[in-house]
């Protein structure tokens, strides 16, 4: 294959965009005493490095929790304490305990920044190129042109080298998980996405569509033949991996207790800062955190999030299929980025991933979809001091999928996946036939308002009476394009098959 | 959303093209800039808040104004829309100033000025014949060609974050030379006078322009076996030219030749005080040379055949001291470099004159041009490399012969300006620039020509492949020994000696298939 060259220089691309995103600021850049999670994650070196194990996730005094306590599993601790162990061949004055707090430099920046570009070169960026080159059924040209595309999503470049996080480990991991998964490496998938999980928590949101996927294909194959093989061998991988990843902390009974305490602080209330989900929009009408007892808001949440995701997930335990599988991933995030407990504004992040990819099969709606979460995050990255970085990726991305995609002429019912529904629409309304016009002035109104927000969140300075005024707005904004497109997603994954057998039919 | 389809319009990759590369100069816009951006903003400061007749005497700063009026007067109208952003930019007395508006205000007019070069390059693309149309857009020369020319490593590293205002310059001599390729002589003509007075450095190309347009525009016809009709010259021709030249000339230095200033404007844009070579040697003839007499020196030393207390102090500490004092060879003064640019330039002139070959032709001589006087001048800055590097683009998607000669001196030529950043952030930014664009040009151009011959044999491919291991050596290696210390000016003299082995190679090829090539005239007109 001649064009492979084009894929080195996509990826020179991506890699080009993410550096000089880096020279930008980080949160919490010079803001004591708490700075930011720039801070968080030296401070997680600081304190993997020079405590044992065991105290990794405890309260001491060598290790306040208040400040920036490790609430993440297991391999984030991890790596951590390898990213220590260079830091500490360089300068071991980043990572002295105590007296390395706050510790900001040129030459500590950039040591942060490479670690990022490093763990990103090593797991993301190759899965993602992976997953491209494994796409079926479109022309090699299309393949690089969504490598591309994916790899100049703006989210996770500013997050990971604006803001700074490790996000690229945990997605890459998913991303790994995804690929095993729909290549029929079971095993692989269920290892790479377990480690995933161990990485970041929030990678549960991923965990129902990969239970129900795998379970869908246990069932396919007969419960009680190869089918009850494969599950027991998935069983044990995952149980396998997990064991590892937790080993040190299975010692005791209350470390394991202790840590999944960290990862799970249900006492933190049902969201905080601002969030494009319902909760937080809901709050603008109706204190909701005031009124309702904190046990019920978490019954209430756990309810909402539930409903949301069970037919999606039980269409695919019925019919597994790759694609259904990528499109239940998308939904079932959204669910839990909307109606879940404690969700941060970063989470969108694992909405975005399996939304990349589905990009070449509904270019519109994904790319339309990859600019709100990326707007979304905007009260964030202003805060950060990214606004420059974000407008120019964001609009490097948005001409990226134009022009690799065309997305504007990819308008039509059929290509928006709608044909089956309007059909069945139109058979109890038969004057249904604007649905993919309607989409298009929304497409409109949206970015509209998008591009208004941001000027005015720019330029104008809220009121004094209310000076979160423009965050709630663009949450509230986010939030509604947020739900429409989880009716959107859940329409297309209910009426998928129906139109695949009506083509089976048709030819 | 119809007029949306048709602005973003989805086969208009040109538009993507350059809407992308802008993007990415804004990304680069708070990396490191040199002390080029304090000398931007003292001009400014200097043409805002002092009359015309100072000028070219205010000498507060070290950084004198030394470019030529027509720079000046940019330099003060761009002053007036920077007193906006920032007032305090604008006094001369506040050295070294900048404000982070300053800095944006500074970064934007670079890469608003690029507008013009963006046009130029769709002009190029226009001028280049599409005869080997591929079925694939990415392999169209037109495409390559507007790759090749907008997303140019040097351009990048040296104008958004080096900082200089290339681009624009550019973008009027690619016009010009689009302008010739089209026929409209007067235009170009004009074009490139004008061009001189924004900088005097693009003189190095005007004997390429001078004959070009005497042999091909003055005289209106040829004799069938393509030698010079000399009965078909015309003088309304030559008039006129003259006329535009003068004309653009005169509002130039008018100004200050009615201020009885010439003297003191030309004192200050031909410096020949400076050194032979630039503090970092670019990689030239005079590196070679350099190199040599040090080799030989070393060499003398050990033998016993040299006196160590007859050697300079400097040259032996340094070498990287702007006057070079040779020790074994002759030390070169500035007119024998400006009589060694002459000779070598005047093959490509005779070349030029004897057998035109219409605007290819010229295109090549300009290449020589630029190249010869890169490589013999004097005090020659490493940045010089793009006047050659940018023409020649336009060479190379039209023929394999000269798309191997362009090759490796561009990958040479661009690897020579690694230096000019040399801070840490910066280093991934210069590599994985520097790998996009060669990997891009080398594999592009392969595929372009992939039914000729290989681009290269596996000499150009050894010595191309060794710029990676010298990279890993200078960057990554040299630091962590003990020679860093002893030796701090090694990296240095090793990239520069390396690559101008590559650059004087490439010349030399060069000016032999100009040379051997037959004239045109003789096969297409009969």
């Amino acid at each position: 294959m001649e064009k492979w060259y084009l894929m080195t220089i996509v990826v020179l691309i991506g890699l080009t965009v993410r550096w000089t995103v880096s020279l930008n600021s980080y949160s919490g850049a010079g803001k004591p005493p708490m700075f930011g999670d720039y801070e968080a994650q030296r401070h997680w070196q600081e304190i993997t490095f020079n405590l044992p194990v065991k105290q990794w996730y405890f309260n001491s005094s060598d290790n306040n929790l208040q400040y920036w306590g490790l609430d993440y599993p297991p391999l984030t601790a991890y790596h951590s304490l390898l990213c220590a162990y260079v830091a500490k061949f360089i300068n071991p004055d980043w990572i002295a305990l105590h007296t390395s707090r706050g510790y900001e430099s040129q030459a500590h920046k950039l040591f942060m920044r490479t670690t990022v570009l490093i763990a990103d070169l090593l797991i993301y960026i190759p899965a993602v190129v992976l997953y491209c080159c494994c796409l079926k059924d479109i022309s090699t040209k299309k393949k690089i042109a969504n490598a591309l595309c994916i790899l100049l999503y703006p989210g996770l470049i500013l997050i990971d080298y604006g803001h700074f996080q490790y996000n690229s480990v945990s997605l890459g991991f998913a991303l790994w998980g995804v690929l095993g998964v729909s290549c029929d490496w079971d095993l692989l998938g269920s290892l790479a996405f377990c480690l995933a999980i161990n990485y970041k928590q929030m990678e549960l949101y991923h965990s129902l569509p990969f239970f129900c996927f795998l379970l869908g294909k246990c069932f396919k194959k007969g419960l009680k033949g190869k089918g009850f093989v494969l599950l027991v061998k998935l069983a044990c991988t995952v149980v396998a991996s997990f064991v590892l990843c937790w080993l040190p902390f299975f010692t005791e009974r209350e470390q394991t207790l202790q840590v999944l305490r960290r990862l799970f602080p249900v006492d933190r209330g049902l969201f905080e800062d601002k969030v494009a989900n319902i909760w937080c929009s809901f709050n603008v009408f109706l204190k909701i955190r005031d009124i309702l007892p904190r046990h019920i808001q978490l019954i209430m949440s756990f309810c909402f999030t539930f409903l949301s995701l069970l037919p999606a997930c039980i269409k695919l335990i019925l019919q597994p299929s790759s694609k259904g599988f990528k499109f239940t991933l998308v939904s079932c995030a959204l669910s839990f980025f909307l109606f879940s407990f404690q969700v941060h504004e970063k989470s969108i992040l694992l909405v975005s991933l399996p939304v990349c990819l589905v990009l070449s099969e509904i270019p519109f709606m994904s790319t339309w979809f990859l600019l709100v979460s990326t707007f979304s995050l905007l009260p964030l990255l202003l805060k950060d001091e990214l606004l420059m970085p974000s407008v120019v990726t964001t609009m490097a991305f948005f001409i990226a999928c134009v022009t690799s995609f065309s997305i504007f002429e990819k308008t039509s019912e059929e290509e928006l996946r709608l044909k089956s529904f309007s059909i069945s629409v139109r058979k109890y309304l038969p004057c249904f036939t604007f649905l993919s016009r309607m989409i298009q002035y929304l497409f409109l109104i949206s970015v509209i308002t998008m591009v208004l927000l941001t000027l005015m969140t720019v330029t104008l300075d809220p009121p004094q009476k209310l000076p979160d005024l423009f965050s709630v707005l663009v949450c509230f904004v986010s939030c509604l394009n947020f739900l429409f497109f989880l009716v959107y997603f859940n329409i297309i994954i209910m009426w998928d098959s129906k139109s695949g057998r009506n083509q089976k039919k048709i030819t | 959303m119809a007029a949306l389809t048709i602005a973003a319009g989805t086969g208009n990759w040109f538009s993507a093209l350059a809407l992308g590369v802008t993007l990415l100069k804004c990304l680069l816009i708070p990396t490191y800039h040199s002390t080029d951006f304090e000398v931007h903003r003292n001009w400014l400061a200097i043409t805002h808040s002092l009359p015309i007749s100072q000028w070219y005497y205010e000498a507060t700063s070290e950084w004198t104004l030394d470019y030529p009026p027509f720079f000046a007067w940019f330099e003060y109208i761009l002053s007036h829309v920077a007193k906006y952003f920032d007032q305090e930019m604008l006094n001369v007395r506040n050295l070294n100033y900048s404000s982070s508006r300053t800095l944006l205000f500074q970064r934007f007019s670079v890469i608003f000025m690029d507008v013009l070069f963006v046009y130029a390059v769709h002009e190029c693309c226009k001028c280049i014949d599409g005869k080997k149309v591929g079925k694939e857009l990415t392999e169209k020369p037109k495409f390559i060609l507007s790759v090749l020319l907008l997303w140019n490593f040097g351009l990048l590293i040296v104008d958004h974050i080096h900082f200089q205002y290339n681009g624009f310059l550019f973008g009027l001599m690619l016009l010009s030379i689009a302008r010739l390729f089209q026929k409209r002589h007067m235009e170009g003509a004009f074009l490139f006078a004008v061009l001189l007075h924004f900088k005097h450095i693009y003189l190095y190309v005007a004997p390429a322009y001078g004959v070009y347009l005497l042999r091909s525009y003055c005289f209106t016809a040829n004799k069938p076996d393509g030698s010079i009709r000399w009965n078909s010259f015309s003088f309304v021709r030559v008039i006129s030219l003259g006329l535009v030249v003068f004309l653009v000339s005169a509002l130039s230095l008018g100004p200050f030749l009615a201020l009885n200033q010439l003297p003191q404007v030309f004192s200050r844009l031909f410096p020949f005080k400076r050194g032979l070579c630039h503090a970092y040697w670019a990689p030239n003839f005079w590196a070679l040379y350099n190199a040599l007499d040090k080799v030989l020196s070393v060499i003398g030393l050990k033998l016993k055949f040299l006196d160590p207390n007859n050697i300079p102090k400097a040259s032996m500490t340094s070498g990287l001291v702007q006057q070079f004092q040779h020790t074994v060879l002759p030390s070169v003064t500035p007119l024998a470099t400006l009589i060694c640019t002459l000779i070598a330039i005047l093959p490509s002139i005779f070349c030029l004159w004897f057998k035109p070959q219409g605007p290819r032709g010229f295109l090549r001589c300009l290449t020589l041009c630029a190249l010869s006087s890169f490589m013999f001048g004097w005090h020659v800055h490493e940045k010089a490399i793009l006047l050659a590097v940018l023409p020649m683009s336009l060479l190379s998607v039209q023929k394999a012969g000269d798309a191997s000669i362009f090759l490796i001196l561009t990958t040479t030529g661009h690897y020579s300006l690694f230096p000019l950043l040399f801070t840490a952030p910066e280093l991934p930014i210069k590599i994985l620039l520097m790998l996009l664009f060669t990997i891009y040009s080398i594999s592009s151009l392969k595929t372009l020509f992939r039914k000729e011959k290989p681009l290269f044999n596996w000499m150009e491919t050894f010595y191309l492949l060794g710029l990676g291991p010298l990279e890993v050596c200078c960057e990554f290696v040299f630091p962590f020994t003990s020679w860093k210390v002893k030796y701090p000016f090694l990296p240095l003299l090793l990239t520069s000696v390396y690559c101008a082995v590559g650059i004087t190679y490439a010349w030399f090829k060069l000016y032999v298939s100009v040379l051997i090539d037959p004239p045109v005239g003789k096969t297409k007109k009969q």
